[in-house]
């Protein structure tokens, strides 16, 4: 692997590729799109949270002048998976906005009035509404059919999965302990809160051949999900994937593409549809709430001698939760011999939890987080040394089983140490608090297309979403690899046709996979124009070397020529074979684990209940920073939409299961005058597998700022508040009956 | 319903349009004149992201009926740089990396404009504040806010 000291252009930060189109409205989201004849489709949702559909007739709607198309359940194949029958209900609606129809009419407000005009006859049933009501005997249930891991031996149930991890004695290392501590935290149903809402336009013509466009973080997965749900074959479908308005995981499934497609097909014209940010709150995205119970034991001299979590959360209507991350997550920073580590996965009657950035990690490491935090009160520790004598490191076997190969956690502590922010006390007033933070990254499969024009520069076609500035780490890696300047090549977000197979933008993992895959067509790029310039110079391609960007004979060989830039052996392509291509695809392994630590310093108003939020450190080990504005970047947003949801955010649910707040003035997320600067610290601790020592930076900076913030608050206050949001209301009720 | 002849100007340019009396200015420029720079994120006033200036005023132009527009001048993101090249915010937001997924920069660099013109020299706390009704879901708002004092120290240097 390349030295820090060695690389020229990684590590800079150039203007991205793309910047200029979104710094001037030119560039193109999902709404943006509009095709000749295009008409407007508009979803109906239901009013119940959990109701039996006896029929639907949209007969009302398509009788309107101006509606050109209705469809519902009938119009899509019977058989079809959970994903599909969250698109569009089938004999249930599960959860308030759950779709049920939708009309595609000549304009936005006749396809809402449509709406009116379809009927539709409900049985309805009681609402599951908690995990609580969830798991207690007798509950209602919300699939008749789900048994709890699969087992039809057993009764049904609404908890879909249970999953375990476990390791040596934890009654033993409980026995073993001076101190033990235990916590029980709640933690609410939050939204990702991309400003975007969800968008597509789909059109098929008379071959039944479809396109779509949407803003989506994964239009290879759009291809196979909508195929899926119309019965067709991906073959008939290409995806064209929009400039995205943020995704934080939420965009990775479909919604509105099959049914923007079916209505297309009925009209015969382009439909495009938009979500309002009260469709986006009631029917897409939300992650889980949960209920976390965390136990932890120590020595005195703050060994910890055993560890356990249990970990419920609430998948929405069908089964999903991200309990196995959270599982995965909860004691990940820890070396331990004895833990066990429990979580299950409750169907309630809300939304389809989405994914949302470094899915399941916050809320249990909230609750481990504060636990430790509360060992270190106790032992009268450090709570970064108390963290550091207890840490993970290269060789640890991580409690879901692998061993972690050089990982950072170690580094970060030892950075937050030394840092000022930290040394510096805490000022007059205010509660600190401190938080580890974890999220293992990923791989999976991607492709890129190196491509060279004939003057020299370079086209990256690769098929990743940029969701934060992914282009601009391709072309950085690719100036670095071929050794030539940033500015002469560009980076391509092909659609379905024009690139190799993709997984989706998320789980970090673009820059690690999709990285990898464009490195080593710039290698492949490499390798020929060596044979190239070797055909040029009438020598052996082994006897050529890539130095700086030009092709040069190796020392020792007798040659007397000049070095061959891209650009000239481009020039004289046409005498060595023809133009110039590289290619690669991976399914890249060892995504490297992702490490952090947080802390912040707050002041809670006793009056009033409100947090101020005075300073706020984020420290993270990136491998390496490829482009360090855009890795700040992320560190920078995750501890924002960490202290969102630490502070604020929550759906909140009427007795009927209806959300209250399904707006940005109710549902309320961190605006600039609610935060500080948010200060960044990038360690790095190369990650052997990629080519530059990449790991992902998208997931982990959210997975530590929950638990940082209850720990401030709880310094601040003297008692914790184990009910997240610490919103004003909560904190007033919280103070008051303390000093009551 | 008969649709309502709107006259207005739209950075500079006289603009005709005709529209429904219950269209709002965001549907109107989106919509009717392809000015898509201008993003909608709510609807309902709370997100910014559709932010443009009426008369010098800014404005959540999904709140604005069209028709408020007859005889006003509209100004969007499309109509922030020069001929001769970006506009200082512009070229900041860049160099600063003020945005990840860019949903928001629009609307953020048409309010930032607005506060420039009216207190060429805000402070961080005054930034915060004027910025306040533009979400950002990505960035944390720091970037953002070195973006638009960085802008405002180079405006300071030009004059
Ligand atoms: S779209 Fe106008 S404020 Fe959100
Ligand atoms: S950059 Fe994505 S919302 Fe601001």
């Amino acid at each position: 692997m390349a030295e820090a000291h060695d690389l020229k252009v990684i590590g800079t930060r150039p203007v991205r590729p793309d910047g200029v189109e979104k710094v001037t409205g030119r560039a193109n989201f999902g709404a943006d799109l509009q095709l000749p004849g295009m008409i407007h489709g508009k979803v109906l949702r239901s009013p119940y949270a959990h109701a039996r559909i006896k029929s639907v007739d949209v007969s009302g709607a398509l009788a309107m002048e101006g509606v050109l198309a209705a469809v519902s359940r009938s119009d899509f194949p019977e058989e079809t998976d959970d994903l599909g029958r969250n698109v569009i209900a089938r004999d249930k609606v599960l959860y308030h906005g759950h779709a049920v129809a939708a009309v595609a009419a000549t304009t936005q407000l006749l396809a809402e009035q449509a709406l009116d005009a379809i009927k539709v006859d409900y049985d309805v049933l009681a609402p599951v509404l908690s995990i609580d009501q969830a798991i207690a005997d007798g509950a209602t249930l919300v699939n008749e059919q789900m048994h709890t891991n699969g087992d039809a031996s057993q009764p049904a149930s609404n908890i879909a999965a249970i999953t375990k991890f476990e390791r040596g004695d934890p009654e033993k290392g409980f026995a073993e302990a001076d101190v033990v501590v235990e916590g029980e935290f709640r933690v609410p149903m939050a939204h990702q809160g991309y400003i975007e809402p969800h968008a597509c336009t789909a059109t098929i013509n008379e071959e039944g051949k479809i396109t779509v466009w949407c803003s989506t973080q994964g239009h290879f997965d759009v291809r196979t999900q909508t195929a899926a749900i119309l019965g067709t074959s991906i073959s008939k479908i290409k995806v064209i994937a929009s400039e995205i308005g943020g995704g934080f995981g939420g965009k990775l499934s479909v919604y509105l593409e099959p049914l923007a497609v079916k209505l297309s097909e009925l009209s015969n014209r382009p439909v495009r549809m938009v979500m309002n940010r009260e469709e986006v709150f009631r029917a897409t995205g939300p992650t889980s709430a949960t209920w976390c119970k965390a136990k932890v034991a120590a020595k005195k001299d703050g060994t910890i001698t055993a560890a356990t979590a249990w970990l419920a959360y609430e998948a929405g209507a069908f089964p999903g939760a991200p309990v196995g991350p959270g599982c995965m997550s909860v004691l990940a920073p820890y070396d331990l011999e004895n833990f066990s580590i429990e979580g299950i996965d409750v169907l309630v009657n809300k939304p389809k939890v989405a994914a949302y950035r470094a899915p399941g990690a916050p809320q249990a490491m909230h609750a481990m987080e504060c636990v430790i935090d509360d060992l270190a009160r106790e032992l009268g520790m450090d709570p970064i040394d108390l963290r550091l004598k207890n840490a993970a490191d290269e060789g640890t076997q991580a409690p879901y089983g692998p061993k972690f190969p050089a990982i950072g956690l170690k580094a970060c502590l030892e950075a937050a140490k030394a840092h000022p922010n930290y040394t510096a006390p805490v000022p007059e007033g205010c509660g600190r608090g401190v938080a580890c933070g974890f999220w293992f990254n990923i791989g999976m499969q991607s492709s890129a297309e190196v491509l060279i024009r004939e003057d020299g520069t370079v086209i990256i076609n690769e098929g990743s979403p940029d969701i934060g500035g992914s282009r601009a780490s391709m072309c950085l890696m690719a100036a670095e690899t071929l050794g030539i300047p940033y500015d002469r090549i560009n980076a391509h977000v092909a659609d379905t046709e024009s690139t190799g197979y993709c997984n989706m933008t998320g789980g970090s993992r673009t820059t690690f996979a999709t990285g990898m895959a464009v490195v080593q067509a710039c290698e492949d790029i490499i390798a020929q124009c060596k044979e190239r310039a070797a055909m040029t110079w009438d020598i052996d391609a082994d006897q050529v070397d890539w130095d700086d960007g030009q092709a040069v004979p190796k020392p020792g060989v007798n040659a007397d020529v000049d070095p061959l830039s891209l650009a000239d052996i481009a020039r004289t392509w046409g005498r060595t074979g023809g133009p110039i291509l590289g290619r690669a695809s991976v399914n890249a392994q060892g995504a490297g684990a992702g490490f952090s630590v947080n802390w912040t310093d707050l002041a809670v108003d006793r009056e009033t209940g409100k947090v101020d939020v005075k300073a706020y450190t984020a420290i993270q080990d990136a491998g390496r920073a490829i482009h360090p504005a855009y890795v700040e970047g992320q560190m920078q947003g995750g501890a924002a939409q960490g202290l969102g949801w630490a502070l604020n955010e929550e759906y909140i649910y009427d007795d009927n299961g209806v959300m209250e707040n399904a707006g940005f003035l109710d549902y309320r997320v961190p605006v600039a005058s609610d935060l500080p600067m948010i200060d960044t610290q990038i360690v790095e601790v190369p990650n052997p597998t990629h080519p530059y020592g990449v790991r992902g930076v998208g997931e982990t900076p959210i997975t530590a700022p929950l638990a940082a913030t209850s720990n401030a608050v709880r310094d601040a206050l003297g008692f914790r508040v184990s009910e997240l949001p610490m919103s004003p209301p909560r904190l007033l009720e919280a103070i008051d009956s303390q000093e009551g | 319903m008969s649709k309502l002849h709107v006259t207005t100007s739209v950075n500079g340019q006289p603009e005709e349009v005709l529209c429904e009396p219950h269209q709002s200015l965001l549907d109107v420029l989106r919509d009717e004149l392809g000015l898509t720079g201008t993003k909608e994120g709510c609807s309902t006033g709370d997100c910014g992201a559709c932010s443009v200036t009426l008369d010098g005023r800014l404005v959540c132009s999904c709140l604005v009926l069209a028709a408020e527009a007859e005889g006003k001048e509209v100004g969007t993101i499309e109509g922030v740089a020069n001929p001769d090249g970006l506009h200082v915010l512009q070229q900041k937001f860049l160099e600063h990396a003020a945005l990840q997924c860019g949903i928001c920069t629009p609307g953020f660099i048409v309010a930032a404009k607005v506060l420039l013109e009216r207190d060429p020299n805000p402070d961080e706390t005054t930034i915060r504040y004027w910025l306040a009704g533009n979400l950002c879901r990505c960035t944390g708002y720091d970037k953002i806010i070195r973006a638009v004092q960085d802008a405002a120290t180079e405006l300071a240097h030009e004059a």
